[in-house]
């Protein structure tokens, strides 16, 4: 199969590309920029004039409920909802039901994944057992069975030696941990910033330095054990500040920030807007804004959806009771591009966090479009517009802060390995 | 972002907070409780403000007094009232919160008077009617969580209007505990709302919430300090749970600390009036002395509460 994608905005961050040409693609990898191969009969030719053509989207945090929450979410579902968001690959977290901490679980979603002809999945093995913070998983078997990294998802991990332990493990193979800073008796019970906002709505609350002080623990454990750590959701000011100077100190750690975090605060709660309860909770304004510049000066190195697609009966409760999360695999390029506008950004910098900077996190040689490199592509047109409407997401959730909002980009091919396998 | 108990022409739809609340609305619901006080006074307690309209008690959590003010004020209105414990009902037999709600509906309530644990419970019904268009069905927060209990606010409004008129020459001390109180919320919103000179908010940093001055209010740790020139002093009921453990050490050590006693309450105005939202635990944040003393009024309070619901009931049904 040669596909051409001819005269686009062609933008490869990686590569530091971005210019008008056509791509070439052939045997399921890129087959050539802008200069025609010898010999070239394209099976199929896509115009995209007016459009940018990138690498497909790599997001970190994509949770597809299988297993165990198929009422919520199936494989089907949220792999269309991928393609349809012009994400190619995607690492899910292992908080699924069981949670993934035993290799047949993790080969079982991989096939599942495969069969199903959409992203690239990569399954991020459980910490420890069940996610209950006392054993180990066993970290090698998983590995083999495709996890590519190892998490405690958003489950507390209270006990600071089982931490240590599974850090110092992890180190001794070179496996990369990722960790969400919270300090799990601090955020006990909480559901929102602790700020005015939950002041006044009587919300229990999880206070900024919850992360602050879960970072100095992991910042010390990694000086320790020499564990690469990547760190999942930053929220707070105080946190990227921590950051920074870690990193400026040498410390080999990276970071990233959801989607929603970037554009929204505590004040988007308004009257218990359930969708607006997120893990970790939306925060302040003056939280948002550091998030936004550590983006800029590359302290937080990418951003992800967070994909959470919860149902309607699990978000139809009170603010503390709804089940937290928001669908994110379909906004994850329009808020990327949102962000973009608003900070005029140029859009091979914004592309960037959203491609060559989680792969090079995961560790993966995708993300860019140089030759040789698996087609995975993104084709969407910037300008076209859209409204957030349950009916216009293939995810199953619906759940999005954004419903009724009018979002920028919208993708109009989405290949992986050379096959179209989303065109709109 | 439109409040969401008004409809599009400014009306009282339902009442969920007293925050946003315009201070002619809430005039207007205590100016109207006034001719109902006396009501209470005469042989035969009732208007036909409500006749025909069915008033559903929708208690999620326990209540006694609240639950039998709401019931006595919906009767004195001449409604059906239906009492319904749903803490010990469908909840536990796995039904959710808006399924019960769609059920009563069924049964033609027109109104709805909410208690619920959770901060919001009441925001989350209006909501769900009003997105089922049946907007024509009111609810009334009986107290959600920690957020808000706005009925309470507003007797205590009309309480303080009752002895002390003008607000914006009151000094107003709020003590305990503020970190769990709706009480509290409620009539802060309604002070400030009012423009009252000065909302003091008295107690250990264990149970004022997080940037509780951001509501408009000046903190105290020092409860001689917030007393000193104070017009209204009203005390917070103290939960069992929370006297001991890792908010508080002892009830012993809060009352020495935040109860209120004769000797403390001299630091206020000598015409100063002291109130309880009930029940009080004496001997923990109130001195017997005091609740039963020339300055307590805190039974007029409960007389004042049904007044004061059986205004805003009757201003919900559109009289």
């Amino acid at each position: 199969m040669k596909i051409e994608i001819r005269d686009g905005r062609v933008i490869d961050p990686r590569h530091g590309v971005d210019r008008n040409a056509t791509l070439y693609i052939a045997a399921g990898k890129v087959a050539a920029l802008g200069g025609v191969p010898p010999g070239w009969h394209p099976n199929r030719v896509l115009d995209a004039a007016g459009l940018v053509v990138c690498p497909g989207l790599i997001d970190v945090s994509a949770r597809l409920r299988e297993p165990g929450f198929e009422y919520k979410a199936t494989l089907d579902s949220e792999m269309a909802a991928a393609i349809a968001g012009g994400v190619t690959s995607l690492a899910c977290p292992p908080d699924t039901d069981p949670p993934l901490d035993e290799p047949g679980l993790v080969q079982m979603l991989k096939h599942r994944a495969r069969s199903l002809n959409g992203a690239h999945v990569y399954p991020i093995g459980a910490l420890t057992v069940g996610l209950k913070g006392e054993t180990i998983t066993e970290m090698g078997e998983l590995t083999e069975a495709g996890c590519i990294a190892f998490s405690h998802a958003d489950a507390a991990l209270a006990d600071t030696q089982v931490l240590f332990r599974a850090l110092q493990y992890a180190a001794t193979f070179g496996y990369r941990v990722w960790l969400r800073a919270q300090d799990a008796s601090l955020a006990r019970g909480g559901v929102a910033h602790d700020g005015e906002v939950a002041t006044r709505l009587g919300l229990p609350a999880i206070p900024a330095f919850a992360e602050t002080i879960a970072l100095d623990t992991i910042f010390e454990l990694v000086r320790a054990t020499g564990v690469r750590v990547h760190l999942a959701r930053l929220s707070t000011h105080e946190g990227v500040a921590r950051v920074r100077a870690a990193k400026k100190a040498g410390l080999r750690v990276t970071c990233d920030v959801a989607i929603h975090h970037v554009h929204l605060c505590d004040v988007d709660i308004g009257w218990f807007n359930a969708h607006c309860h997120l893990v970790p909770p939306l925060r302040s304004t003056r939280d948002r804004a550091a998030l936004r510049a550590g983006l800029a000066d590359g302290t937080i190195d990418l951003i992800c959806s967070d994909h959470t697609p919860v149902d309607d009966d699990a978000k139809q409760l009170p603010f503390a009771e709804a089940e937290p999360g928001a669908t994110g695999l379909e906004l994850l390029l329009p808020l990327t591009l949102k962000w973009a506008r608003e900070e005029a950004l140029p859009l091979p910098a914004a592309l960037a966090r959203v491609t060559a900077e989680p792969a090079r996190v995961l560790g993966l040689d995708s993300g860019h479009l140089g030759a040789g490199a698996d087609a995975d592509v993104c084709v969407f047109d910037p300008d076209a517009h859209w409204r957030v409407e349950p009916s216009a997401l293939r995810s199953q959730g619906k759940n999005t802060p954004f419903l009724g909002f009018e979002m920028p980009g919208k993708v109009r091919y989405t290949l992986v390995g050379g096959h179209i396998v989303h065109e709109s | 972002m439109r409040n969401p108990q008004l409809s599009s022409d400014g009306q009282l739809q339902h009442l969920l907070t007293l925050e946003g609340l315009p201070p002619e609305v809430i005039g207007r619901i205590l100016d109207t409780a006034v001719p109902f006080v006396s009501i209470a006074e005469r042989d035969v307690k009732k208007v036909p403000l409500l006749r025909g309209k069915t008033v559903f008690n929708l208690f999620f959590e326990n209540s006694t007094r609240t639950r039998t003010t709401f019931e006595i004020a919906a009767k004195r209105l001449s409604a059906d009232v239906i009492n319904l414990n749903i803490g010990v009902s469908s909840t536990t037999k796995g039904e959710t919160l808006l399924d019960t709600i769609d059920n009563l509906v069924a049964m033609n309530a027109d109104m709805f008077i909410v208690r619920h644990g959770q901060s919001g419970a009441p925001h989350l019904i209006a909501q769900h009617l009003s997105a089922a268009n049946r907007s024509h069905i009111h609810v009334v927060n009986a107290g959600d969580g920690r957020h808000g209990h706005p009925t309470q606010g507003l007797l205590d409004l009309f309480t303080i209007r009752h002895y002390k008129r003008d607000f914006r020459e009151l000094t107003v001390a709020i003590v305990g505990d503020v970190l769990h109180s709706r009480v509290a919320r409620s009539l802060i919103h309604g002070l400030t709302t009012l423009g009252t000179a000065e909302v003091r908010v008295i107690g250990p940093q264990t149970l004022l919430p997080t940037a509780v001055e951001s509501m408009g209010v000046r903190v105290f740790y020092d409860m001689r300090e917030g007393l000193a020139g104070c017009d209204v002093v009203v005390m917070l009921r103290l939960q069992n749970e929370r006297m001991k453990g890792s908010l508080l050490p002892s009830a012993g050590e809060f009352f020495k600390h935040y109860g209120l006693t004769v000797d403390k309450l001299k630091l206020a105005k000598p015409d100063a009036i002291v109130m309880h939202p009930g029940p009080m635990n004496r001997g923990v944040e109130i001195d017997s002395a005091v609740a039963d003393g020339s300055h307590s009024v805190i039974l007029p309070q409960v007389t004042f509460g049904i007044a004061v619901r059986m205004a805003v009931m009757s201003i919900l049904a559109g009289n």
